[in-house]
């Protein structure tokens, strides 16, 4: 390109010549020279900030609002800030179309406390602060003890959200009952209301609230905690989301979990990735609700405790020790 | 009450003696001045602890994720239940008739605003983001029994304060010229306060007709400032919460503490304030009887509320009872119960206990066990949910309050002691014009 442009300026001298008019043709010619040495300088330089933002233009897979997947080149992605107020709407009305459900085979958990850690470590808790909690069940003297995981129950019929005084705690359409921890004012009166004991409270500051500091606040995961706050079970609604099973549930290593949708019928175990038909599942093991005459309405069911094939420890001593 | 006022009192030579006996203790003298000293110094220490609550927050307490309401719940309860009296005294009693209740009628509606105003803050002190107080106005959801209690509870003290102010306008206008004892800043502000009442026939007609409104619309509000109290307890399913009779259970129990606040202070003043003239024998006798009657009721309802589960033993009805009849709380529900309600009662029915000093101190314990009674009603119940508390620290499977936690209830009772302070010493406590035309209307026609 350069090359090509002295060329020209190089014919155009010689002819200057042969009109004999040297003198002028001298100051052309320089002016020329000067005028296309430039522009070759110029076209080298634009060439030179070309090859310089080639990298750059290559593609990234980008995730739409609607679930498209597309790509765009790099540099014309811009960076946006998240619209805070409409993400806590989408949070509040949860996801269209789904009543999610979890099912709980008593037989099968052996308090491995993997779904406690998972769930803990994920929604940013200290050891002993539970969505989810294992407790050791007797129902009278006779009769034997099992483990029964207790996450928040997402009554159909919540006694916490009816007596929430500012609409921090509320029930979603798919079921779930979630907490807006940047409107609880830690009345607690939740707490008070719950039978199932699935609410805490941030008696003090979280355990993460320094590395949290500054976070966009997500609803549906409850990160980052506030002191002063509630906080509960989600159903890990943020894994829901993208279409995940629930932290919980996708962590247990034996099998308890079945999580899925009442409307479809479906439950999918957590462990073996398998689905069954809900009403099936709740009809063969006799799946029944904790404490029903409530009239709470849980969407949590359990099957029971029967043909365990392994011993039952009680492992309260010891845990106390540790906490 | 009567409908019209006879001015007449108002050149009665027995108003200069009444008023002169009535405005004498009004005023600063040195005790007020070391007595609200000592109450401002142990108060700014209670704002500290309150400071380090704010700070470092609830965990400084003994609360946790199980007992989650403990002493400062309590604490409102009681202080919602003591303001009560004020309704039961000036409104049902005084408009049925009774003309005993006139010179304690103001010590009543003191007692009134002072724990109404000052149980909104006890209430602050419990939350865990006191900061987003105004959440419950801007975002309030009218099916929450805390909207209900927010909103009654702030009617109750505005018409309280009402009910105390009204009937001091006229007393105020009395007082000019007469206090010249205390400070100009004192005389001024009666100047201000007495909205330049004239002491018309015509104004005396209104001030009974709003008056008579006032005392008519409390009846309501007071009933159901306490009753959605209860219902904070009795709308969830707990076991020794879940009751149907919380409600008349709450009034009744707050009848109770508020007549032996009233005792409590009438006694203090009588004695203090040399108006033996005007609060007799006959006053204590006749709040000893009311004192007695209200017992009884309570006792009534605390037979019903405990004898029936305690019948039925349903399983975590059981629990409860077990726990407040033998258990970790028997010592404090059998002192409460005994010392608080039952050997009051059996003293009371005598005329010697009757005496000023007698029901000061029967007073005093009926009110401290009013307060551990709310305390009994809060706490046990937390102490056992459905579902058995594990795997959490030790520490969290108890309640002990912590020094912290009392300091603040300790610093919210000293704000009411100080408000009461403030309205007995530095105003009539006895209204002036009301003692005058009572004692005028007797001259004419001697009654009673």
């Amino acid at each position: 390109m350069s090359n090509n442009n002295k060329s020209t300026g190089h014919d155009h001298v010689s002819r200057e010549q042969e009109n004999g008019n040297s003198r002028r043709a001298f100051f052309r010619n320089l002016g020329l020279i000067g005028a296309t040495t430039a522009a070759g300088g110029a076209a080298i330089y634009s060439g030179y900030q070309y090859e310089q933002s080639k990298p750059n233009h290559d593609f990234v897979k980008v995730l739409t609002s609607d679930n498209r997947l597309v790509e765009v080149p790099r540099d014309q992605i811009k960076n946006i800030k998240v619209d805070h107020n409409q993400l806590t709407k989408l949070g509040r009305e949860g996801l269209k179309g789904h009543r999610f459900v979890m099912v709980i085979d008593l037989s099968k958990c052996r308090n491995a406390r993997k779904c406690i850690s998972a769930c803990q470590s994920a929604h940013h808790l200290r050891p002993h602060e539970y969505h989810i909690n294992t407790l050791i069940m007797q129902e009278s003297q006779n009769t034997a003890p099992y483990y029964m995981p207790k996450p928040c129950q997402h009554c159909d019929n919540p006694p916490c959200v009816a007596v929430c005084p500012v609409d921090a705690t509320f029930k979603r359409q798919d079921g779930i009952v979630l907490i807006d921890n940047e409107r609880c004012i830690g009345c607690r009166f939740c707490i008070a209301a719950c039978p199932y004991s699935a609410r805490l409270f941030h008696w003090e500051e979280p355990v993460m609230a320094e590395s949290d500091k500054g976070k966009e606040y997500n609803i549906e995961l409850n990160v980052p905690q506030r002191k002063g706050t509630i906080t509960k079970c989600l159903f890990s609604s943020d894994r829901l989301r993208e279409g995940k099973l629930p932290y919980c549930v996708s962590a247990c290593p034996n099998g308890v979990y079945y999580f899925g949708d009442e409307n479809q019928d479906a439950v999918t175990n957590g462990t073996s990735k398998e689905t069954f038909r809900l009403s099936e599942l709740l009809k063969v093991n006799g799946g029944y609700q904790l404490m029903p005459e409530l009239g709470t309405k849980p969407r949590v069911y359990y099957l029971p405790p029967k043909n365990r094939l392994f011993e039952f420890k009680d492992e309260r001593g010891q845990e106390k020790e540790t906490t | 009450m009567a409908s019209e006022v006879n001015t007449d009192f108002l050149h009665n030579k027995k108003l200069d003696s009444i008023a002169a006996d009535i405005l004498r203790p009004v005023g600063i003298t040195q005790g007020f001045v070391v007595w609200m000293g000592f109450l401002g110094v142990s108060l700014l220490g209670c704002i500290y602890a309150y400071y380090i609550q704010f700070d470092k927050g609830l965990i400084v307490t003994g609360l946790r994720d199980y007992i989650s309401w403990g002493m400062y719940i309590a604490n409102f309860v009681f202080f919602v239940a003591t303001s009560l009296v004020g309704m039961l005294i000036s409104s049902i009693l005084g408009l049925i008739g009774f003309k005993w209740v006139k010179p304690i009628a103001r010590i009543a509606e003191i007692i009134a605003v002072a724990f109404a105003a000052i149980a909104g803050l006890v209430i602050v002190s419990d939350m865990g983001r006191p900061e987003r107080l105004p959440y419950v106005f801007m975002y309030g959801r009218i099916q929450s029994p805390i909207i209900w209690d927010v909103t009654v509870v702030t009617t109750y003290m505005v018409i309280s304060a009402l009910l105390y102010f009204l009937p001091l306008i006229p007393d105020l206008a009395i007082s000019k010229g007469r206090i010249g004892h205390t400070p100009k800043w004192l005389q001024s502000t009666y100047e201000i306060l007495s909205v330049n009442w004239q002491h018309t026939p015509q104004q005396y007609k209104i001030l009974l007709k709003a008056m008579r409104i006032l005392l008519i619309l409390i009846i309501p509000t007071a009933f159901a400032i306490h009753t959605v109290t209860s219902w904070l307890f009795a709308v969830t399913l707990r076991p020794g919460w879940d009751s149907t009779i919380f409600g008349p259970y709450f009034l009744t129990g707050a009848f109770v503490a508020g007549s032996a606040a009233v005792v409590i202070v009438m006694y203090f003043v009588r004695t203090n304030y040399k108006l033996e003239k005007y609060l007799t024998h006959h006053h204590f006798d006749m709040m000893g009887k009311l004192l007695v009657l209200v017992s009884i009721i309570y006792l009534y309802f605390n037979i019903n509320e405990y004898l029936l589960p305690a019948f039925k033993m349903k399983t975590a009805e059981a629990v409860h009872i077990h726990d407040l009849f033998v258990g970790e709380y028997a010592f404090m529900f059998w002192c409460v119960q005994l010392l608080g309600l039952i050997i009051p009662i059996i003293l009371l029915l005598f005329k010697v206990f009757r005496k000023p000093f007698s029901m000061l101190v029967i007073s005093i314990f009926v009110l401290v066990a009013a307060w551990f009674k709310r305390y009994l009603i809060v706490v046990p119940t937390q102490d056992h949910p459905f579902l058995p508390k594990q795997f959490v620290p030790d520490a969290w499977m108890v309640y002990h309050p912590t020094v912290i936690e009392t300091a603040i209830t300790v610093g919210t009772l000293l704000l009411v002691i100080i408000i009461i302070t403030i309205l007995v010493k530095l105003f009539p406590v006895i209204p002036i014009w009301e003692m005058a035309e009572e004692q005028t209307g007797n001259d004419e026609s001697p009654q009673d």
